[in-house]
Formats: C-alpha cells, sequence, structure tokens
C-alpha cells in the first residue's frame, strides 16, 4: 500500500486548448519533450554541417552536391571555399554545444523527470519554465538567420576569439553582420538557462514531497542541480562577454581590440581593448560549460546502471562529492585553454594545478561504476549498453586530459586534433551516449511505448565501434602535430596524413547514416511500439509510480510519500522482489549482498 | 551480448594503443636544446596515460564479462573487495600521486622554455604575424630595430613593418623577410608582433608554441641544433587564410647563415 | 464588535506539507486562525522561497565578470578619470529612500491583510511612493548621461565612458525590472491576489537594487 497526503490543488489548471496543449504549455512533461525535439532538430543539422566538413577535409577540391545551391559563395560550383568551412565549422560546433549538448541532458531529461523525481506536480515557476524554451528556441532561429545573411554566419569558430571576432567586416567573411547575430544568439541563450535553472534550483529545495529528503533524490536530480547551479554562475559570465562584443561591433567600443592594428592597409579604428579579456572570461564561462554537457550525463548513467545492475552503487556518495568537486574545480581550471595564449607563463603552472587534480574525482567516478559492476545481476538491453559504453568513452576521453592538463606538453598539443580528439570522445561521444541512454530508458515512460530493442542494439553497436573509428584517429593526427581548424592540408608535414582524414571521413559518414536507425526508432516506437508498462526496467524512484505516460498532474493529484532513497536494489523483500519503491512503506527483510 | 560488449572493448581499447605503441605517428624529431624535457614528458605521460586506460577499459571489459545476468542466475549480489572506501583511496592516492608527480616534473619542461632569460648575445629576430603571412625583421649591423608606424603599414609598397627610415635612423639598417633564417647551435630571441588578430607561431620540430597577441609583444628564445628546412604553421585561428599561414624556417651553418643575410639585405 | 459574526466562508484549500519536517505552509501562510480576514485566496504549493536569492546569484555574477572586465581594461594606457556626474549623489538617496518605504509599504500591506486595517489606501500610496522614487532614480540615471554628453563623454568615448554607460544602464535595466515587480504587487493587492511570499521576493530584489547601486556607485566612483 502507498501513502499519499491529503489532495492539494495543482501549480496550474490542465491544459485546455491546443496551443496550451502543445504550444505553448505550463507542463513541465511537454516542455522537457519540445527541448528534446529542438535538440534532435539541431544535433541533424550540427551533424550534417559536420559530414560536410569531412568530405572537404578529405578530398578538398571536390564538389560537392548541391552545395551549391545552399551557398553559391561559399562553394561556387560545389566546391567549398576555405572561409565557407570555417564558417560550417563555426556554426557546427555553436549548435552542438549550445543546443544539443546543453539542451538534450540537462534542458529536455531534467525539465521532463526532475519534478517527477522529487515528487512535484510541476515546477514552482511554470510560466519561467515555458519562456525558457521559447527563449532557447528564439536563440536557435537568431542563429539559424546567419546562414542567409549575404555574408554567411562567422568564421571565428565557437570561442570567437577576439580581435577577430570584435573587428567587423574586414576580417573576413561573416564577421560582420553573422559575428552579430551570433552574439546575439548566445545572449538569448544564456537567459533562457537562467530561467530554467531558476526553476530546477527552486524545484530541488522546495518542492520536494513528503519524505523526500536531501539525502533521498535520486541521483539524476543531484546531477541537475549542479548543473544548474554552474549553468547559473556561468551563462551569467557569458552574457555580459558578448554583450561587450557586440559594443565593440555595433558602438565603436574598444573592449577587446587594442591600438595599432592594422588590416588591408587600414588602421583599425578601436584603441586600448585588451585581446586576452575576451580569453578570460569565455573560458571562465566556457570550462564550467564542458561540465554542464557531461555532469547530466554521469547522473543518467548512474541511475540507468543501478537499475540495470540491480544493485545500489558501491558508494553513491563518493559519486555525489565526485560531481560537486567537478563542479567546484571546473571554475579553477579554465586557463588551461590559455596555456600559451600569452599570459603570465607562472599563470599557466598555476591553472595546470586544479587541472590535474581534476582526474582524481573524475577517476572516482569512473572506479565506482567499474567496481560497482563486480557481484552485480547486469542486465543487457540498449540503455545499459550506451551506459557502458560511456564509461568506455569518458575514459578514452579523459585520459588524453592527462596530456593536455600538463603546460608543457601542452606545447606540442595545443591547437592541433590531439585536442579536438579529446573534447570529441567526452563530450561529441560519452555525452551523446548519456543521451542515447537516457532516450532508450525512459521513452517507454514518455510515450507510452517500447522502443524497438533490436533496432537499438544494432544502434548501440555500430555507434558505438564508429565513434571510435572516428575520434581516435584524432589523437594519432594530433600527436604528429595537425593542427586543428585547418580548411584544407597544404603543409608539406601535413599532406601525408590526410589519407587518415579520408578514413576518418568515410567513418563519420557511416556512422552518422546509422543515426538513421534511432531516428527510426523513435519514430515508429512512438506511434506503433508495443505498450510499455508503468515500469518496465523495475525501477525504484518515483517516475515508475505513474502511467506511461504520466498524466498532466503527475501524480494524479495526490501527492505520493517517500520512505526509502532510490537504491532499494538487491534487497530481499516479503513479496519476493528485489527492489523496493521509494514510494513503499514496506521494508527490505535483507540486503541481497553478500561476499 | 554482455560478453561481446566485454571482447569489443578490450579489443578496441588495445588497437587504440597499438599506434602509439609502435610510434606509427610521431611529432618530427626534436631540434632544440629544450625540447628533451618535454618529449621525456610525452612519453612518460604516454605511459601513464596508457596503462591507465588499458587497465580502466580492459577491468571494464573483465566484469561486464563475468557479470551480465544469465537468466540462471539468481545468487547473491557481490560486493567489490575492499568496497568504495578501497577504490576512493586508490584514487585519491594512486592517481594524485601520479597526477603530482607528471605536474612537478612537467613544470621543469616549462620553466626551460619560459623562466630561463635569453643569454645576453642571443640573436634577435622580430617575426610579425599578419593575415595570412608571417614576415621577419632582422636588426641590421646596427644592431637595433625601428620602431613600427602602424599607419605606415602598407603592403601595396612592401613596407611590411610600417617602417620610417627617412626619420628613423634604426630602421635604415633593418632587413625584412619573408622566410626565417638562423644559424644552427646559436640562440636566437624571437620577438613577436601581431599585426592584426590572433596568430600563433608553431614549429613541431623546433618544440615551440606561442600565440601573437596583439597588443603585447612577446617573446621566446630557442636553439636550433640540426641544419635544415621546417614550416613554422600559425595555430590559432585568423580567417580564411589560416590553413595556409605557413613560412619557411631554414636553419644554416654559420657560414650559409652570413651569405644568405648579405643576399637579402642587398634585395633589400 | 456588537454582533457576533460568523466565521467568514472564505474558500481556503489545504496546504500539502513539502517541507519534509512535518511544517505545514513552512511560514508563508498569510492564514492565521482570526475571523475577519481579508485573505487572498490561498493555493498550494507554498510559493517556493529560494528562486529570488537564485536570480540575484545569478545578477550579482553578471557583475562580477564586468567588474574584471573593468579590472583588466583599467590596466591600459589610455585610462583618463572622469568626474562622476553630480545628479548621481541625489539619485542614490531616491533609491535607498526607496527601500525605506517599501518596507513601510511590506509593514502596511501585511496589517491590512491581517484586517487589523481596513484602509487599502496606506499601503497602495507607499507601494506607489516606492515606485515613483524607483521612477526618479531612472530619471536621474538618463540625467546623469545627459551630463557626460555635455561633456562630449559617449559611450565609445573613451574605456572610462563605455563601462560608465554600460554598468548604468544595465543597472538600470534590471531596476525596470523590479519596477513591472512593483506595479504587479500594486494590482495584486488591489484585487486581494496578493500573497506574502510575492511582496517578499519584490521587496528583496527592490533592496538588492539598492545594495548593487552602492556598489556600482562606490566603483564608479573610485574606479572610473
Amino acid at each position: 500500500m502507498h501513502e499519499t497526503s491529503a489532495a492539494p490543488a495543482v501549480v496550474h489548471g490542465p491544459p485546455t486548448t491546443f496551443l496550451s496543449k502543445h504550444v505553448f504549455s505550463l507542463d513541465h512533461k511537454v516542455i522537457g519533450l519540445q527541448y528534446y525535439t529542438l535538440a534532435l532538430f539541431a544535433v541533424v543539422v550540427g551533424m550534417v554541417l559536420s559530414w560536410l566538413m569531412r568530405i572537404h577535409l578529405g578530398w578538398t577540391n571536390a564538389a560537392i552536391p548541391g552545395l551549391q545551391a545552399l551557398s553559391p559563395n561559399g562553394a561556387p560550383g560545389g566546391v567549398m571555399t576555405p572561409e565557407y568551412y570555417l564558417q560550417l565549422m563555426t556554426m557546427h560546433a555553436t549548435i552542438m554545444v549550445f543546443f544539443v549538448l546543453t539542451t538534450a541532458p540537462f534542458a529536455a531529461f531534467g525539465n521532463y523527470f526532475l519534478p517527477i523525481q522529487v515528487g512535484a506536480e510541476d515546477m514552482p515557476f511554470p510560466h519561467f519554465n515555458m519562456m525558457s524554451f521559447w527563449t532557447t528556441f528564439t536563440a536557435f532561429l537568431i542563429l539559424v538567420t546567419a546562414f542567409f545573411v549575404p555574408d554567411g554566419p562567422p568564421l571565428a569558430g565557437w570561442t570567437s576569439y577576439a580581435p577577430l571576432s570584435a573587428i567587423g567586416k574586414d576580417a573576413g567573411p561573416g564577421q560582420g553582420t553573422g559575428q552579430v547575430i551570433w552574439a546575439a544568439a548566445l545572449g538569448v541563450f544564456c537567459i533562457g538557462q537562467l530561467l530554467g535553472s531558476l526553476n530546477f534550483i527552486s524545484t530541488v529545495l522546495d518542492m520536494r514531497t513528503k519524505g523526500m529528503t536531501l539525502s533521498r533524490l535520486p541521483v539524476t536530480c543531484w546531477a541537475w542541480f549542479i548543473t544548474s547551479c554552474m549553468g547559473l554562475t556561468a551563462f551569467a559570465v557569458l552574457m555580459p562577454a558578448t554583450i561587450l562584443l557586440i559594443l565593440d561591433h555595433v558602438a565603436g567600443t574598444s573592449f577587446f581590440v587594442p591600438s595599432g592594428l592594422v588590416l588591408n592597409d587600414q588602421l583599425v579604428p578601436h584603441s586600448g581593448g585588451s585581446t586576452l579579456l575576451w580569453q578570460h572570461l569565455f573560458w571562465f564561462f566556457g570550462h564550467p560549460e564542458v561540465y554542464i554537457a557531461i555532469i547530466p550525463g554521469m547522473g543518467i548513467v548512474t541511475h540507468v546502471l543501478i537499475t540495470n545492475m540491480r544493485r545500489p552503487m558501491l558508494s553513491m556518495k563518493a559519486i555525489l562529492y565526485s560531481m560537486w568537486a567537478l563542479a567546484f574545480l571546473s571554475y579553477m581550471v579554465y586557463g588551461h585553454h590559455m596555456f600559451v595564449s600569452g599570459m603570465n607563463p607562472f599563470s599557466s603552472l598555476v591553472f595546470s594545478f586544479p587541472t590535474l587534480m581534476i582526474t582524481i574525482p573524475s577517476t572516482v567516478v569512473v572506479l565506482i561504476w567499474i567496481g560497482s559492476l563486480y557481484g552485480s545481476k547486469l542486465r543487457i538491453n540498449t540503455a545499459s549498453l550506451f551506459a557502458l559504453g560511456f564509461i568506455s568513452m569518458f575514459v578514452s576521453g579523459g585520459v588524453s586530459g592527462f596530456f593536455l592538463a600538463q603546460p608543457s606538453i601542452d606545447i606540442m598539443l595545443h591547437a592541433t586534433y590531439f585536442v579536438v580528439g579529446h573534447f570529441h570522445m567526452v563530450m561529441g561521444v560519452a555525452a551523446m551516449f548519456g543521451i542515447f541512454s537516457g532516450t532508450y530508458f525512459w521513452f517507454p515512460k514518455m510515450t507510452g511505448h517500447m522502443m524497438n530493442e533490436t533496432i537499438g542494439r544494432i544502434h548501440f553497436w555500430l555507434t558505438f565501434i564508429g565513434t571510435y573509428c572516428i575520434f581516435m584517429p584524432f589523437h594519432y593526427l594530433g600527436w604528429a602535430g595537425n593542427v586543428r581548424r585547418y580548411a584544407a592540408f597544404t603543409d608539406d608535414f601535413l599532406k601525408p596524413l590526410i589519407p587518415v582524414h579520408q578514413f576518418i571521413t568515410i567513418a563519420a559518414l557511416f556512422t552518422g547514416a546509422v543515426q538513421l536507425l534511432f531516428l527510426y526508432n523513435l519514430i515508429h516506437s512512438r506511434f506503433r511500439g508495443p505498450a510499455a508498462p508503468a515500469n518496465p526496467w523495475e525501477g525504484t524512484s518515483l517516475e515508475w509510480i505513474m502511467p506511461s505516460p504520466p498524466p498532466w498532474n503527475n501524480f494524479g493529484g495526490k501527492d505520493p510519500v517517500v520512505y526509502h532513497d532510490a537504491d532499494q536494489y538487491g534487497v530481499k523483500t516479503a513479496s519476493g522482489a528485489d527492489y523496493i519503491m521509494q514510494n513503499s512503506p514496506e521494508q527490505a527483510l535483507a540486503t541481497s549482498e553478500g561476499d | 551480448m554482455g560478453k561481446l560488449l566485454a571482447v569489443t572493448i578490450i579489443i578496441i581499447a588495445i588497437a587504440s594503443a597499438v599506434p602509439f605503441i609502435l610510434h606509427t605517428w610521431e611529432p618530427p624529431a626534436d631540434i632544440s636544446t629544450h625540447g628533451g624535457l618535454i618529449d621525456e614528458q610525452m612519453s612518460d605521460t604516454m605511459i601513464e596515460a596508457g596503462v591507465s586506460f588499458l587497465a580502466a577499459q580492459i577491468l571494464l571489459g573483465i566484469f561486464i564479462w563475468q557479470f551480465s545476468k544469465k537468466p540462471s542466475d539468481t545468487g547473491k549480489v557481490k560486493t567489490f573487495p575492499g568496497g568504495a572506501k578501497g577504490l576512493v583511496i586508490a584514487a585519491i592516492v594512486l592517481v594524485g600521486v601520479e597526477v603530482l608527480a607528471l605536474g612537478a616534473f612537467g613544470s621543469k619542461a616549462w620553466a626551460a622554455v619560459y623562466f630561463t632569460p635569453p643569454a645576453p648575445d642571443a640573436m634577435p629576430v622580430q617575426v610579425q604575424a599578419g593575415q595570412f603571412a608571417f614576415y621577419f625583421r632582422y636588426p641590421g649591423p646596427d644592431g637595433k630595430f625601428g620602431p613600427i608606424h602602424p599607419e605606415m603599414i602598407n603592403e601595396g609598397n612592401q613596407n611590411l613593418f610600417g617602417l620610417d627610415p627617412a626619420n628613423d635612423v634604426e630602421s635604415r639598417d633593418d632587413i625584412v623577410t619573408a622566410e626565417m633564417a638562423i644559424p644552427v647551435n646559436k640562440e636566437v630571441h624571437l620577438l613577436m608582433h601581431a599585426k592584426d588578430v590572433s596568430h600563433s607561431f608553431y614549429v613541431p620540430a623546433l618544440r615551440i608554441h606561442q600565440d601573437f597577441v596583439p597588443g603585447l609583444d612577446l617573446s621566446v628564445h630557442f636553439t636550433a641544433t640540426k641544419v635544415g628546412q621546417y614550416e613554422i604553421v600559425c595555430s590559432q585561428l585568423c580567417g580564411l587564410g589560416h590553413y595556409n599561414m605557413r613560412a619557411y624556417l631554414k636553419v644554416l651553418s654559420q657560414q650559409d647563415f652570413d651569405d644568405w643575410l648579405k643576399k637579402q639585405q642587398a634585395a633589400q | 464588535m456588537a454582533t457576533t459574526l460568523p466565521p467568514p466562508k472564505i474558500e481556503i484549500l489545504p496546504v500539502p506539507d513539502r517541507s519534509g519536517n512535518g511544517h505545514v505552509g513552512g511560514g508563508q501562510n498569510l492564514i492565521p486562525d482570526v475571523a475577519n480576514l481579508r485573505v487572498a485566496q490561498q493555493y498550494s504549493p507554498p510559493a517556493s522561497s529560494s528562486a529570488i536569492w537564485v536570480g540575484i546569484a545569478a545578477i550579482c555574477m553578471s557583475f562580477a565578470a564586468f567588474t574584471s572586465a573593468l579590472i583588466v581594461r583599467q590596466a591600459s594606457n589610455d585610462w583618463r578619470h572622469i568626474t562622476l556626474p553630480s545628479v548621481l549623489f541625489l539619485s542614490t538617496l531616491l533609491l535607498l529612500a526607496s527601500s525605506v518605504t517599501l518596507e513601510v509599504a511590506r509593514r502596511r500591506v501585511a496589517s491590512y491583510m491581517l484586517g487589523a486595517d481596513s484602509n487599502i489606501a496606506s499601503p497602495r500610496l507607499w507601494l506607489y511612493l516606492t515606485l515613483g522614487l524607483g521612477l526618479l532614480f531612472v530619471a536621474g540615471q538618463y540625467m546623469a548621461w545627459l551630463q557626460l554628453r555635455s561633456q562630449g563623454l559617449y559611450l565609445a568615448t573613451n574605456p572610462n565612458s563605455s563601462f560608465f554607460y554600460v554598468f548604468t544602464a544595465l543597472h538600470a535595466l534590471h531596476v525596470l525590472g523590479g519596477l513591472a515587480g512593483l506595479l504587479r504587487a500594486i494590482r495584486k493587492l488591489g484585487n486581494a491576489t496578493l500573497r506574502r511570499s510575492t511582496l517578499n521576493a519584490t521587496a528583496i530584489y527592490w533592496h538588492f537594487m539598492g545594495v548593487l547601486w552602492i556598489y556600482l556607485f562606490l566603483l564608479l566612483w573610485l574606479k572610473i
């Protein structure tokens, strides 16, 4: 028997019109799905951009069918110009980092499941929540318009270093209007994030149901809470940076542009700004941002694993403390992007110390995951396959950090494909695996249908092998000194590496095509998949007590009462089940743990 | 399928490590005096990183192999020997010591490049990076560089450094070149100037990598130990020509260098 | 009162215990057991009290970022001090006064809501006073910009003026947000839907605008 408290009124009423149900919804679940759809659309765009980039790198003079129609200036005769390569690269990175990696694991899954997992009907500020999605969507629209202005999108990379990004269109195609649009889109994105973080933090602090103490929160809630604290502080620094950058463009200020610069034989009319100031502001945001991209994934993987291992983690406390340590340290390490930037070389050593230290909490988490596998009853399904794949990818991506954290080695590896391999493995693959794992795990709950397990497994296998084939070779290229952000490889020492690039391109196109399986599975299962029970994975947390899909007010107007944490797996119960749900007053007879 | 995953993970891990073990792709051979420490650091880190990488992936694979559930398995769940405590201590102590050691020894290599001042008799050369070429300037017999007047920079009439020899005495004997030549085994003090946006000076063989920062005049110093021709490439995104921005570094015997400098001077 | 009145028929819905520690309402409730209430319809859940502090934390981070930009920029060699427009001293006092009037307003609202005072005009007046002082503050900022412009100091003239305009404009923008919040509180007071938590959050935000302004004022005075 599961207890509930007296029926309260709800945060908002049920939706009545089509618009309030599906478009301007106050329901956190709908908002979560809207974020997911946005991320899905964005990842397709970002992936197509990466294919274009990879084809050009492997076969620089090839005419790509259809590209001229997309951009007559950027690809006359279908052959990509170097500037268009950089423009596609800038947009690829910006779309992926912001609209996929910050959106899906955090905003999409977090919006959907955080209120449910704490036992609330919704977040405390549903109007802000709705605004946060539509603001993010608007930011995406603004960003995409950069493709359609005459000079095209900016080419300065997602890092957009000044002065290249600040002095205007003479610095290169897209550096005028395109760059301003880019900065504006990011500024608007920051507002959306702040509204979202506000809701997430308030939900965890103020909306937990009876019995849901902080120590009983599922690990995913902690991951989203930590991420929103980081988002609050990091995006609140990016916004000022974009404001100052826009002012340098449109108002003639000189925040980032020093005097004495000469472009096209003309003196640039700015003076006294600081080039490095942009880097400091950007990376103070930028480094926490990459942890914002990965920590929700770590939470999801932990959550999926304990359900599928049928036992709790060896120490959930160790994982939680490590996540907090990662979040905290992430603010202190940002200078490792600037080792050879011209900042004081002593500062480089200072920054390298916490960067090396951050290995420790990462290792703790990985060892706890692996150690918890020992003696477990690991169930293999697509969700757990992606979770296990995450561990492998996170190790691969993390280990290259050992090199990059040291300034002396960074002398050789800075701005090479070694860095590109590093961040793609942790962000482009591991974080994506976290999103996939969460999708396969929670799709039944969100839609009421099961996904096709066979197609899911094929998707996993081909993606797992494919992404290793794409991104491992990046490290070899970097080790040999292959500089990044090159539109073509004309240098003597780079020409012999072109066959490696061609291999990578083929792997990338293949792996990209495999994702069609995932898309098909999503869409087909949404409408034709077999009906999903309330608790297909025998999970303990509160999302499994509600029907699949949940009603508009989550718990049907009755607040659940919580008696346990979410780790009651591998226990002996009177009913014979090996788990106890959080809202069940039943106590374990014994744990199943032995030696 | 768990066993298949385990095997795949282990195979991929070993396959990934093979090119590093076999040194299939390597940085070019070191031609600098300070690079030995860097190379040592890189190979020490490779060993430690490689061992950690392989150990983690193989352990992951073994546990997935052993513990993916068989339908007949109804036994108890077992705990890793030592539980979380052992693992956390291992992480903190082993990894902590490892990274601290790497950091401590690595700082020596860093210090060799950045915390030692150039020798008083190091040969000064100035490099200016601008979209999309490197240009070099030698001070000439007076040993002094004339001032740069940015408003006078004019690629059209080849006044690449904005020099004003009419009014600045030191500029008159400055030698401006499109390639950089240096004598072997002689320390060079490279003064770096950015003309328009950020660039970077990267010569892998020389183990030198330093960004140009507009508004900041930085410098590095080094000694090349092997005669030959090497590429200086730009590694900080500077615009559409970034991929093509390159100059040649020629390390020559002292005699050949003197001849080269005389020829460049005559061509000014 | 001469006659005994029956208890008022006001719809009060039960508030679920969300704190996990047995307190109903968590102190946010404005429904004590007193007859003669003019109480807003309370509906659950009790409002989130942490949100305004979360917002304030974000705003602090942003101004910290701008401050660090100022400090870095100040190190360059084209920095020449500008004199703060004199109107800022007055507008500072106005903003501080508005915090005082807001506190008076809060107490008046509370006593009105509890039925101790039947006069809605008094709390409303003090809220409008706060609003008015806030508007005067923004006007004062505009006059400060005019004073700078009369000295030939525009946004891009020199780095000091750039930062002056950026800091004051952004602060004024946030103050406008606070004014909107005050207007909302006044409107809700009028139709009896004002919750104490709403007024609290509005007040905390407004006081923060004052604290932030004092910080900015000193920063501009000493650094610019």
